[in-house]
């Protein structure tokens, strides 16, 4: 019986010594697969994180960015969803709704001076919270606005659209530029409603009516939308931009001079900035609506079959940390989440050379439409603005995009929650 | 005259020759393109692409493209996973495509017309068609191995192979040249009391060369080309194939050189292996017209 006794609390000892050190394993995946600097930044986060506590280790998996919706789209299928998944903003509703995330549990107060565009909220919950954010600016030289007699628009007086359209003229008028306005017509896909459909928004339009996200009725074939597609099919028919381009143009063509302005992101700036030391980079032009630029980039969230998403709610606050938000920043170049950590890094800091880049996020950045419809939209905006572009009807498209919206709308019951 | 007849003959040796010379420029200026551009830094790719220097080995040459897409992926794991998935697909399909052909072909069983009509007719549905109900189906399949029975096919190398072993088209190609092959052979192997595995083994296969390499290499390029299934099924990186390593190379600031160098070196082993069949593979399409 004694010996009973004693082997009864030694199981419990044991039992209990391994209870108090169980780690529970939370898979991550992440998209940048390829990117040796994102990689490194992003497993020093979880190396930093898995020796600060014992309760959880977190392995990562990364994917390459292309594939990497499909990825999470066929593990969700699969019922293979990770713990922690990063997602492209305007993703997020579509997979909220979709089941594949669930509601973010973090300290809100931590997040309070984050910029709007990081934060993935649908349904009035937060989803996903972004370390960086990314904008778009209208790229061009000092030299340039001087020669041509252009001012120099700013963040608090950018330029209106008809200062905007004097621009290009004057730039196509010079004769020194291939093409007055490089727009990137060459990158598809999520490039064409994060870099196009602020022009549309600054018009008064929209690709769909946020009010009530039931219909695309009035907001993509309004009054407002057809000045847009109108203003938009003209930068091809006057010769200001090409409706196709070589993605060697768009690598190059700004820095070969080939263009006087370029519709290009932060992430492109360095480079512009090497190649002429008069670089600028302009806030959106206002065409009636106010100046608006997308918003939005990758973020992280909790898959909705994770088993510890209080664990996995801990790690992400753990990577909202100032110090990674910079190293994050420093490495790839993307806009810091916050003004503390922006202060942090050279580029970003009061007059840094991509400081112009945080206000203009601050002030100008609008999320794509919060929807889970958005996905397919995204996909109708893009084809209907490359068919303006190539000269189709601006009306009768506009019309098409919208019929094809509400269809997939009532296809899905109005995308109401599951 | 007859040196006219001989003038002619020689001067349309030269023009053939001359076309032939062409036409096989115009094929091999994509690879001679991407195995020059794979030797150059990206930014003079770019700034060559829209002149005829595109295609000579000029200016700052190095390898160092090569060296950095070694570094941003594991191109090595990449392209062992394509060659042993695909090299092992390729031999069981031909094994099992070439005996279900030997049946439909020689062997008279209740219900063999059908049964090839509706393989044959799985030739018009796109694999994308099937991929979603394939996913659901292979993530619950169980699996006995050194750890007992596993459910779930992913993350392996089996769900690369194992669906795509069997194949209307395959089997379609071996039907066609088996039937063109000469009756009295089987009959006489029948005579003389050969089994009918020991016919298609000692008689069918050793005939059978120029189709075995038809179906080798058109079974070859779309494993070796696998995108949508493996990014479907392989989240695991050291699973992946070339293709969906290919994606690692498009970032937002696109490394040209690089791309060109992952290019090139994928593009070896489908070189190889072509030239390797090449000869089969041509005397295949001049006896059954099917071309890849």
């Amino acid at each position: 019986m004694k010996h009973l006794k004693w082997s009864v609390a030694a199981v419990a000892l044991i039992g209990w010594g391994s209870l108090a050190s169980a780690t529970e394993t939370l898979s991550m995946w992440y998209h940048g697969a390829g990117n040796e600097v994102e990689m490194k930044l992003i497993n020093q986060v979880i190396a930093d994180f898995n020796a600060s506590q014992t309760d959880y280790a977190v392995e990562l998996q990364s994917f390459p960015q292309a594939a990497y919706n499909d990825s999470v789209t066929a593990g969700a299928l699969a019922g293979n969803l990770p713990d922690i998944l990063d997602v492209d903003g305007p993703n997020m509703p579509n997979w909220a709704w979709a089941g594949y995330m669930q509601p973010l549990t973090i300290d809100e107060s931590k997040i309070a001076n984050f910029l709007p565009g990081t934060k993935g909220i649908y349904n009035g919950k937060l989803y996903s919270i972004g370390l960086w954010d990314a904008a778009i600016s209208l790229v061009t030289r000092q030299s340039t606005l001087d020669a041509l007699g252009l001012r120099t628009p700013t963040l608090e007086q950018p330029w209106t659209g008809e200062e905007f359209e004097a621009a290009l003229k004057a730039a196509k008028d010079s004769g020194k530029y291939k093409y007055a306005l490089d727009l990137g017509m060459a990158w598809t896909g999520e490039w064409y409603p994060y870099a196009f459909s602020p022009f549309l928004q600054s018009f008064g339009g929209d690709i769909v009516d946020r009010t009530t996200y039931a219909s695309a009725e009035g907001a993509l074939n309004g009054e407002a939308a057809l000045a847009w597609g109108n203003w938009w099919q003209h930068l091809f028919t006057e010769d200001y931009a090409q409706a196709d381009q070589d993605g060697a143009d768009r690598d190059n063509g700004f820095g070969a001079g080939d263009y006087a302005f370029s519709w290009n992101g932060n992430w492109a700036a360095l480079g512009a900035l090497k190649a002429f030391d008069d670089t600028l980079f302009l806030p959106a032009p206002d065409f009636g609506k106010g100046p608006k630029i997308g918003a939005a980039s990758w973020q992280f969230g909790v898959s909705a079959k994770s088993a510890h998403p209080e664990g996995a709610a801990k790690f992400i606050e753990f990577a909202l940390q100032d110090k990674y938000l910079a190293d994050f920043s420093n490495g790839i170049g993307l806009i810091p989440a916050t003004p503390s950590a922006a202060a942090m890094v050279d580029n970003y800091k009061d007059g840094g050379p991509l400081a112009v880049f945080f206000g203009l996020s601050n002030a100008q950045g609008m999320v794509r439409p919060v929807t889970p419809g958005y996905v397919v939209q995204a996909k109708v905006f893009e084809k209907a603005a490359n068919d303006i572009a190539h000269g189709a009807d601006v009306a009768a498209t506009l019309d098409a995009a919208v019929d094809e919206i509400d269809a997939d709308i009532a296809k899905n019951n109005g995308y109401a929650a599951q | 005259m007859a040196q006219i007849s001989q003038d002619n003959r020689g001067l349309r040796l030269v023009v053939r020759y001359a076309v032939l010379c062409l036409i096989a420029a115009i094929f091999s200026f994509p690879l001679i393109f991407m195995i020059v551009s794979s030797l150059k830094p990206s930014s003079q790719l770019l700034a060559d692409a829209h002149s005829f220097r595109a295609l000579l080995p000029v200016g700052d040459i190095s390898l160092q493209n090569y060296f950095d897409a070694f570094k941003r992926a594991p191109v090595a794991l990449f392209i062992f996973n394509s060659v042993l998935v695909t090299g092992v697909t390729v031999v069981a399909s031909l094994a099992l495509c070439s005996a279900a052909a030997f049946a439909f072909t020689f062997v008279m069983w209740k219900g063999r017309d059908l049964a090839l009509t509706v393989i044959l007719a799985t030739l018009i549905v796109p694999f994308e068609t099937i991929a979603i109900p394939l996913l659901l189906e292979a993530s619950k399949l169980p699996w006995i191995g050194a750890g007992g029975i596993t459910w779930g096919w992913l993350n392996s190398y089996r769900v690369q192979i194992v669906p795509f072993i069997a194949d209307g088209l395959t089997i379609y190609l071996f039907v066609q040249y088996f039937k063109d092959l000469p009756g009295e052979l089987i009959e006489a192997a029948r005579v003389e009391g050969a089994s009918w595995f020991a016919i298609y083994r000692r008689v069918v296969m050793p005939l059978s060369g120029p189709v075995l390499a038809t179906a080798a290499i058109l079974k070859f390029l779309v494993m070796y080309n696998q995108y949508l299934w493996p990014i479907m099924v392989t989240q695991e990186e050291q699973y992946r194939p070339v293709m969906v390593g290919l994606q690692y190379f498009f970032q937002l600031n696109r490394a040209w050189g690089e791309i060109m160098a992952y290019l090139s070196l994928i593009t070896v082993p489908v070189l190889a292996f072509y030239l390797y069949l090449q000869k089969a593979f041509i005397a295949s399409i001049a006896s059954t017209g099917v071309k890849g």
